[in-house]
């Protein structure tokens, strides 16, 4: 069955979201990533959507969700590489993603992660 | 008056139809010369509306159509289905409102990303959604 790609360095869980997601492969991804913090013990989640042309009110309460489990299993999540024309659908649609942590790019959102790690 | 060109129609069965029809959108509303935010406006409207006929129509179709306008150009979209219909649109319209599993920005969220939006539905016999963006 298809799956994203979950890749661990230290304590920390890298996701590259590069195929236009359907629903269920959203829905597995969720899973595998809650698994995956608990398996190795995972202090935080990159998620880079640069790939992404569209995030639509699924995928977007799927981020949000992911965001929102990692953080009761005590590890922080940043979503990272949004495109301009996405945010701008994104927050039309009615979607701004209050609760998710977000930098422009990778380094950033390492940077960022790194960051609330050591404090 | 809107001259139709081309046309055409996808079928919305299941989960796998609704990425179908985003590529589809995709690729009309790039041949059509939209920027890549009305693009990706066109195409996010597209999911949203997609997701709806599949999950809570039981399944439909979608209806593509290319517009002329004098020198205006747009894509016109329709999702029908023959599922249980809508009894509150205005309630279906709400921002929030929900009666499944989503957030509830579906139709709303649609509606404000296109200029055109038409929603008729009667309970028993289905929703038809009717939505145009112009380049």
């Amino acid at each position: 069955m298809e799956r994203i790609p979950i890749l661990r360095m230290g304590d920390l869980l890298l996701v590259t979201i590069q195929v236009d997601m359907h629903d269920q492969l959203a829905l597995s991804l969720q899973d595998d990533l809650t698994c995956a913090i608990e398996k190795h013990n995972a202090k935080g989640v990159l998620i880079d959507i640069s790939a992404l042309e569209i995030v639509d009110s699924f995928t977007g309460r799927m981020i949000s969700d992911i965001s929102g489990m990692a953080q009761i299993l005590d590890a922080k999540t940043v979503l990272v590489g949004m495109q301009p024309a996405v945010a701008i659908t994104l927050v039309e649609l009615g979607l701004s993603l209050p609760k998710v942590a977000t930098a422009l790019n990778v380094e950033r959102g390492m940077t960022l992660l790194k960051q609330s790690l050591s404090t | 008056m809107a001259v139709t060109h081309t046309q055409g129609e996808l079928p919305l069965k299941e989960e796998r139809d609704i990425v179908l029809a985003r590529q589809a959108v995709r690729r009309l509303s790039l041949e059509n010369g939209f920027s890549l935010v009305d693009q990706t406006k066109m195409v996010t409207a597209a999911s949203e509306l997609a997701r709806n006929t599949v999950i809570y129509g039981g399944g439909g179709t979608m209806k593509w159509e290319v517009l002329h306008d004098g020198i205006k150009r747009g894509v016109r979209l329709t999702f029908e289905d023959q599922g249980p219909g809508i009894s509150d649109i205005d309630l279906a319209l709400t921002d929030g409102w929900t009666s499944g599993t989503g957030m509830g920005l579906g139709l709303s969220g649609a509606r404000r990303l296109v200029n055109e939006f038409e929603l008729t539905s009667n309970v028993g016999t289905g929703t038809r959604v009717v939505i145009a963006r112009w380049k």
